[in-house]
């Protein structure tokens, strides 16, 4: 009986049928599902590693190592993997490896929206674009096959909208897992110039090898419909283009790496009209225009953000999106927040208060660069912030650095924070560091990470220590403190910003969300005493608002989790504690 | 083109259910045979922000996502994500609106007002309206929190699901403990719904 999936639910699936017995992933959306729902299977082992490029490097070794092995992350998580990425492309593999690599077209939830499919050129790999959940299962499960078949690593690249959707999947057999003989190999997998130059030449011929297979293999389909317009697509976008276009001719390519360069042609020579439609980067259109074939594409459809039905309606077939009911005036925008009772809030009001500059980071304190906090100056990638603050500090010298401090939560620290932490000290940066401690990886879904002393399943693990880390490093200056006390924060903030000397202040208190306790006490605004200032109002909760008719803040108790943030915010005490 | 396919888009604000009541929607079209496809929101804009689910079924479903002025039905868990949504809302199409305000952070603060009365609004524009006080009848099921399922059960009547597929459904998806006020909730919830 078929099942609705998730794209990355389908994924972890059509890796178990294939006799996968080892993933590894950092968690990232909209990838996290994948390997979450892998660690499920019985049988297989599956890790949350500290981050994408050990993630890949456990991935190597365990294919290297003779077993069929998933790795998952995000498209900005294959930056960090990509430097085994390349090398792996050229040593090849011995249980077949699949690496997912999910995009975020329109960043729903990322930082940028790079077009991942470039990786496979650059790196010279299949790349696979499944265009539902069933193709998801049964896509991955070909990429084992076609991974060793032609000893390569496959990137099977999805987006969020097909990552995040369910569709019906039929399950299929699951193929016993097979560990396949180790031998020791070192032409083909050290990697010295020596060995690597006659695995270049390993690399192109496979290529050939691989351009071949495109023009036969199923993944690549043509549907014809009318031949005044043939459309190349691949990936989710296909289904736009059904819905939109459906008499149009369609060549669909579940290979988009390399392309099918015979079958492109003669589709090219039948229709009238060639368009590519693709999100992103027009990595199909340019190869086409390469091969001297008149096509269309970025001309007419977006090189920025996520396509939609309605924006291919538009582009293509001249329909304007229907807009049969509209209200005249602005509806109040509804931004995401951090939750009432959230650690990070003491942070970012601490720093906006002591007008800090702040350099930041990514995870769920992102929010804390938003209004009314507005705390934060920088944030570009994983555990940027910390050497961030470090070169603002090289440039604008120490006077400025008792001004500017790192943000950073406790998983994205355990990522990619401790190397530029080492660079503070041996560098001697007189900067301040503050680990938002919340004991998970909170943004993606409250995954586990080395510091949490849990495994994907739970398991109790030894827990990576992270005070003794930073000291082991050379910190000398570190401070746990809570960071719902305020003014312990704020003198915390205050002495180490002071100091000659790099400081850490690792702000410790679990995510409200982990394991609410219900509130010992509830509050309420005295309305004698409440100004109506509006102080409160700006650490920016749901747990408290301002009523306009009476001029006075309101707490919501269906919101307020008690957790005594704005009590301490508000100078006339008119925050008290509900009696009895 | 869309003949015969069910578009139900379910908007809310992050942390209300949407994507629960969006799978169980779904479920019930899987029961009866039908193609489904359902696109969520996971991630950041789950943190209090708004968000939208989508469900689509009916013979043969290409894109998970629905057009601008396609939506057969809007299932909204709060009043002004409603009115954010509405041009996705077919010629003819229905609105059913949680009479229920949850303040957006502009709001809170005081630097813009909330349309009190954004979901009558909705009325005098969509002839298809339906306004349920369904946070009030969830609390009074136990649970102010099935709200969303006061909501299915107005949904389930108002575009023909079987009850008892749905209820089958409700019991697969929902945890134990909480089925009795869930299926309590979604009862009172088809009660609301007459022609």
């Amino acid at each position: 009986m078929k099942r609705l999936m998730i794209g990355n639910e389908a994924i972890a699936r059509g890796a178990f049928e294939a006799g996968a017995t080892v993933a590894a992933a950092y968690p990232g959306t909209p990838s996290t599902e994948i390997v979450s729902n892998f660690a499920g299977f019985e049988g297989v082992y599956a890790e949350w590693a500290p981050n994408e490029k050990v993630a890949l490097e456990v991935g190597v070794g365990s294919s290297i190592g003779g077993a069929r092995t998933l790795v998952a992350m995000k498209h900005v998580g294959v930056n960090v993997a990509a430097d085994p990425l390349y090398t792996f492309a050229y040593t090849g593999v011995n249980g077949g490896l699949v690496l997912i690599s999910a995009d975020d077209p329109g960043m729903h939830s990322s930082q940028n929206e790079q077009d991942n499919r470039g990786y496979g050129r650059f790196a010279k790999i299949p790349v696979i674009e499944p265009a539902d959940s069933q193709e998801a299962k049964d896509f991955t499960r070909m990429a084992f096959d076609i991974s060793e078949r032609f000893d390569t690593p496959v990137m099977l690249r999805i987006t969020t909208r097909l990552a995040h959707s369910q569709t019906l999947v039929e399950e299929g057999e699951v193929q016993k897992p097979e560990l396949k003989e180790y031998k020791k190999n070192a032409a083909k997998y050290v990697m010295l110039p020596g060995f690597a130059r006659g695995r270049h030449v390993e690399v192109e011929k496979r290529m050939l090898k691989l351009k071949e297979f495109a023009e036969e293999t199923d993944l690549n389909r043509i549907e014809w419909g009318e031949k005044n317009l043939g459309i190349i697509t691949s990936g989710v976008v296909y289904q736009y283009v059904k819905e939109v276009l459906p008499d149009a001719s369609i060549l669909k390519l579940g290979l988009s790496n390399p392309l099918p360069e015979k079958l492109i042609e003669s589709f090219a020579s039948e229709v009238d009209r060639l368009l590519v439609v693709e999100e992103l980067e027009p990595v199909i259109e340019e190869q086409i225009r390469a091969l001297g074939i008149k096509v269309e594409g970025k001309e007419l459809l977006s090189i920025v953000g996520e396509y939609s039905p309605e924006m291919l309606a538009a582009c293509l077939a001249g329909e304007n999106a229907g807009q049969s009911f509209s209200l005249e005036s602005q509806i109040p925008a509804r931004p995401p927040l951090m939750c009432p009772g959230c650690p990070h809030r003491g942070v970012f009001h601490t720093v906006k208060k002591m007008k800090l500059v702040v350099t930041g980071d990514i995870g769920c304190y992102t929010l804390g660069a938003l209004p009314p906090l507005q705390g934060m100056d920088s944030c570009i990638c994983m555990g940027a912030s910390i050497g961030t603050a470090l070169g603002m500090e090289k440039a604008r010298g120490e006077e400025f650095a008792k001004k500017v401090v790192a943000v950073i939560g406790d998983s994205t620290f355990v990522h990619s924070g401790i190397t530029p932490l080492i660079d503070i000290v041996y560098n001697q940066g007189k900067s301040t560091v503050i680990i938002l401690d919340n004991d998970t990886t909170a943004m993606t879904g409250h995954q586990d990470h080395p510091a949490t002393g849990l495994t994907i399943r739970k398991e109790p693990t030894r827990k990576l220590d992270i005070e003794a880390l930073v000291r082991a490093i050379g910190i000398k200056n570190v401070r746990v403190v809570d960071p719902l006390n305020l003014k312990e924060l704020e003198t915390a903030l205050a002495e180490e910003l002071a100091r000659n000397e790099a400081s850490v202040i690792i702000a410790k208190r679990p995510c409200v969300l982990l394991e609410r306790e219900a509130a010992q006490k509830r509050y309420y605004v005295d309305n004698e005493l409440c100004t109506g200032c509006k102080l409160c109002i700006k650490i920016g909760c749901t747990g408290i608002y301002y009523l306009d008719e009476d001029k006075k803040a309101v707490i919501n108790p269906n919101t307020c989790v008690s957790c005594g943030l704005c009590p301490q915010v508000c100078k006339f005490d008119a925050i008290k504690v509900v009696e009895g | 083109m869309d003949k015969g396919i069910k578009n139900i888009l379910i908007v809310g604000v992050g942390g209300q259910g949407t994507l629960l009541t969006s799978r169980i929607i779904a479920q019930v079209a899987v029961q009866m045979s039908y193609d489904v496809k359902v696109s969520e929101v996971h991630g950041m804009a789950q943190r209090g922000g708004s968000v939208v689910s989508q469900v689509r079924y009916g013979e043969k479903v290409y894109s998970p996502i629905i057009k601008k002025g396609d939506a057969d039905v809007i299932l909204a868990f709060e009043k002004l994500e409603a009115a954010r949504m509405l041009d996705y809302l077919k010629p003819g199409g229905m609105v059913i609106i949680n009479n229920d305000r949850v303040d957006p952070l502009p709001v809170m603060s005081g630097k813009e007002k909330y349309p009190e009365d954004i979901a009558e609004r909705i009325k005098g524009l969509v002839e298809n309206t339906v306004i349920v006080d369904a946070s009030k009848i969830a609390e009074s099921c136990g649970n102010i929190k099935a709200a969303n399922v006061v909501l299915l059960g107005v949904l389930s009547k108002a575009i023909s699901l079987p009850e008892a597929e749905v209820e089958k459904a409700i019991q697969e998806m929902v945890p134990p403990r909480a089925l009795d006020v869930n299926l309590a909730a979604f009862r009172e919830g088809r009660k609301l719904f007459t022609v």
